[in-house]
């Protein structure tokens, strides 16, 4: 009976494709999740567009690179900027069409290709429950006492783990891999991605972990916890960006483009923050939630361009690794 | 003859099932970057923590599943049944129980705590043990206390008469046997653990504790060095497969000794005996039982909470396990020799990733890769289980086919009827565990499915990960004790079917 109806709708799929036109959107799997920001987005734009907005979620920059120009993708939404000079040299992408001087960044947009539609800065978070000092800069991790550790994530093997460790380089320079022998001792452990050290962190193993400042308001909003708290480091914070971009051997290039403008829009915006639990990337702070334009946010940012961070990221994780094996 | 023609069919189809996405990989990869001083720190880790972890497995499986096939106790079927459960949980739920455990803030630590004591820290290479003993244990106990139950019950009541007890009867009738399991059982863990990876960083306290596998996940996911990636790939697998040949070198043909196919119990001798066994059972029920008991503390609650979807995607994940269970056994029966079972291995033996992106590139040349996705999943299921039926089911299949081949070549029975009223019949028991086991591993695994692309095809692991990766870390709990239960809940009908009226 399930292959029946799973053919049937298979069937039913392919018969409605005939009429309508149909946009591929590769994504990440977190992202098209049920409680992730595509469904919601999925119905706005086909509201708009009369067309089929697909999501195919997965591994994004590894697929489209096996699959090469042949990909059936017309979008690809959710890579970051650490992996955009990797990206951007497949020659797979075309140029976004939009207005950079539109969205609204803590830092300058210049880039024509990947087009920013949400952000957050890296952030420590911790359980103010356990720790009771604010922490305002790397020091005070330093000075934590030892029932008090920190879960980070691997950058070899996760964004977020890459980001602070890119932060950590550009915040020390040369001393980076003396900061990094400095802290791990205040490390509990290193885990392969998010979603490990998070959980972690929730079940009260960890007092301190790798996250973002936006991560708080999921908590206040959905938990009314305003126990987990984004340390605000004065030296500033690593921003972290999310991206669309279009692919440049799409056959329906209007569409594509459509979708693009809809990611600048009122509409995508406004889904953003209670479904991916981070800012918008083209709405000034006035049109946010209440509970994301109450939290702390650093005062300025910390950031390595796409030519800095592909320089520096081979040395800067050798450092970590380095440090953290001793 | 028709038997030597279908195994090597069978064993064809696997060889080729396994190596052509490896070969694939390699011919699309141009030249990668060479092998660094943190990928042989990583060879280094990766041999370490695996040696010891298949050493320490088994030096805890002997005195334990000693003790379970001795003592007759009320609830013994449970146990027995229930010490699968470790090996078959999916990997983030063990790690969760274990944590919730042994952790910073575990019921140790806090049991030590109410007595002033500092809490001890099990993050390094103790936790990396820690945790593969708590998932390859029962798996070396289940093959241990199989080859207790294969010792022909002549020796056993000619032991009797003898008067051999104690030691006397280790050396004579039991260490021979063990001789023969514990090379398969030392063999398998050794390959279980060569590609833990997400454990290994986890409990292993940050990159001391990097292993091959996050180094080819390295290669693939981050730096796009396929052919890093395949070289790396390759080097794991050689060192699976010379595991897998040493072993089943040293653990060489079962005992030419024809029985009379009646069981005994074993003779009890004495209560230190008894004392010691119950110890042995008692810890393990503990060492075993408490992380998975913290488990279902911990997420019960928030069943009611889950969605449908999350029900569906058990659904999904209940069709896809029984399907690659069918495949495993039909592959696995043909193949259960000596070199049947070193060919079955290398499906364990190739990094699931570089597996899946060989795949990948094949199926790519003549379809979508994204419809194939559940047929993806339910025969890399079917090959990666593989090496643990084939672990289990060879044994006992070797044992059949010396004690009857003669009597049926006498009455002529035709390859149907020796199927049908010799070989299946007697290997049930051993079938109904690997079924089980089979069925288990195919609940959980997440895969390498992530690169073909999944959208409502979400199984209930991926469904689990997606509950964590939006903060819902309560829902994500809940949804592990339904994965939990399933996993077990299958695993033990399997595993009774096969043990239902049989005295072992």
């Amino acid at each position: 009976m399930k292959y029946l109806s799973l053919a049937a709708g298979v069937i039913f799929a392919t018969a409605a494709a005939a009429e309508t036109p149909v946009l591929n959107v590769y994504a990440p799997d977190y992202f098209t999740s049920e409680w992730g920001p595509g469904p919601s987005i999925e119905a706005a734009f086909e509201e708009t567009c009369a067309c089929d907005l697909q999501f195919s979620a997965g591994d994004l920059l590894p697929r489209l690179m096996l699959e090469g120009p042949s990909t059936d993708a017309d979008i690809v939404i959710g890579l970051n900027t650490d992996v955009t000079a990797k990206a951007r040299s497949t020659g797979l992408f075309a140029a976004h069409g939009q207005t950079n001087a539109d969205l609204d960044l803590p830092i300058d947009w210049t880039d024509d290709v990947f087009l920013p539609f949400n952000w957050s800065y890296v952030s420590f978070v911790y359980d103010a429950t356990r720790v009771t000092t604010p922490l305002t800069g790397f020091d005070d991790l330093l000075n934590l006492p030892d029932n008090q550790k920190i879960v980070i994530q691997d950058p070899r093997t996760s964004i977020s783990g890459l980001a602070l460790v890119l932060w950590v380089k550009a915040t020390y320079g040369d001393q980076a891999g003396a900061f990094w022998q400095r802290l791990a001792p205040h490390i509990l452990t290193v885990t392969k991605g998010w979603s490990e050290a998070y959980g972690l962190f929730t079940d009260g193993e960890a007092a301190v972990v790798l996250s973002f400042n936006t991560s708080p308001a999921y908590h206040i909003v959905a938990e009314d916890d305003d126990t987990k708290r984004a340390a605000i480091f004065e030296a500033g914070h690593y921003p972290y960006f999310e991206l669309a971009a279009k692919v440049a051997g799409t056959d329906q290039p209007e569409l594509a483009d459509q979708f693009m403008a809809f990611v600048m829009s009122d509409a995508f915006q406004s889904l953003i923050p209670m479904t991916n639990w981070s800012y918008p990337a083209a709405q000034p702070m006035s049109d946010w939630p209440q509970a994301f334009a109450d939290l702390p946010i650093p005062s300025q940012a910390v950031y390595m361009d796409e030519a800095q961070a592909a320089d520096l990221r081979d040395t800067a994780i050798e450092e970590w690794r380095t440090a953290l094996s001793q | 003859m028709a038997h030597r023609i279908v195994a090597i069919i069978t064993g064809g189809l696997v060889a080729v099932l396994v190596l052509a996405p490896l070969v694939t990989v390699w011919g699309w990869a141009q030249t990668g970057r060479a092998i660094g001083a943190g990928d042989w720190a990583a060879l280094r880790f990766t041999l370490l923590q695996s040696v010891l972890s298949a050493l320490l497995s088994c030096a805890l499986a002997v005195p334990l599943a000693r003790a379970l096939v001795r003592r007759r106790f009320w609830g013994r079927e449970w146990v027995m049944t229930a010490l699968g459960a470790p090996f078959i949980l999916p990997v983030l739920i063990a790690v969760m129980g274990v944590l919730a455990v042994f952790g910073q803030n575990g019921l140790v630590n806090r049991a030590l705590g109410v007595f002033g004591v500092e809490p001890v820290s099990i993050y390094g290479i103790s936790g990396v043990l820690l945790v593969h003993v708590f998932f390859n244990l029962p798996l070396a106990t289940r093959m241990i206390v199989q080859g207790w139950s294969r010792v022909p019950a002549e020796h056993l009541r000619l032991a009797g008469q003898l008067g051999l007890r104690g030691w006397a009867m280790f050396r004579v009738v039991e260490w021979p046997m063990l001789m023969r399991v514990l090379p398969s059982a030392l063999g398998i863990i050794f390959v279980i653990c060569l590609s833990s990876f997400a454990v290994a960083l986890t409990l292993g306290g940050g990159p001391r504790a990097t292993t091959l596998e996050l180094a080819i996940y390295q290669a693939f996911r981050y730096d796009f060095d396929l052919a890093k990636a395949a070289n790396l790939a390759v080097i794991q697998a050689a060192l699976a497969g010379a595991a897998a040949v040493i072993t089943v070198m040293i653990s060489g043909h079962e005992s030419v000794s024809n029985t009379c196919d009646r069981a005994v119990f074993w003779s009890h001798d004495g209560w230190p005996a008894a004392v010691w066994d119950s110890l042995w059972i008692v810890a393990a029920i503990a060492f075993l039982g408490l992380p998975i008991a913290m488990v279902v503390a911990q997420g019960i609650t928030g069943i009611a909470s889950l969605g449908g979807s999350v029900w569906w995607a058990a659904g999904r994940s209940i069709a896809i396990a029984a399907v690659s269970t069918a495949l495993c056994l039909a592959l696995a029966l043909p193949l259960t020799t000596r070199w049947g079972e070193v060919i079955g291995t290398a499906g364990l033996a190739i990094s699931p990733l570089v597996l899946g992106a060989g795949l990948f590139l094949i199926i790519r040349n003549f379809a979508n890769p994204f419809d194939w996705a559940l047929v993806v999943t339910c025969v890399l299921n079917a090959v990666l289980s593989l090496p643990f039926v084939l672990r289990i089911l060879r044994p006992p299949a070797e044992t059949i086919r010396v004690n009857y081949t003669r009597l049926a070549q006498s009455l002529r029975l035709g390859p149907t009827a020796w199927l049908r009223w010799v070989f299946i019949p007697r290997l049930r028991q051993p079938l109904g565990f690997a079924a089980g086991v089979t069925a288990a591993l195919s609940m959980g695994d997440l895969g390498v499915i992530v690169l073909f692309g999944t959208s409502e095809q979400a199984t209930l692991p991926l469904k689990i990960y997606q509950l964590m990766g939006a903060y819902r870390m309560d829902q994500a709990a809940a949804g592990a004790v339904v994965l939990l239960a399933l996993s077990l809940g299958i695993f033990a009908i399997c595993d009774y079917w096969g043990r239902r009226d049989v005295k072992d």
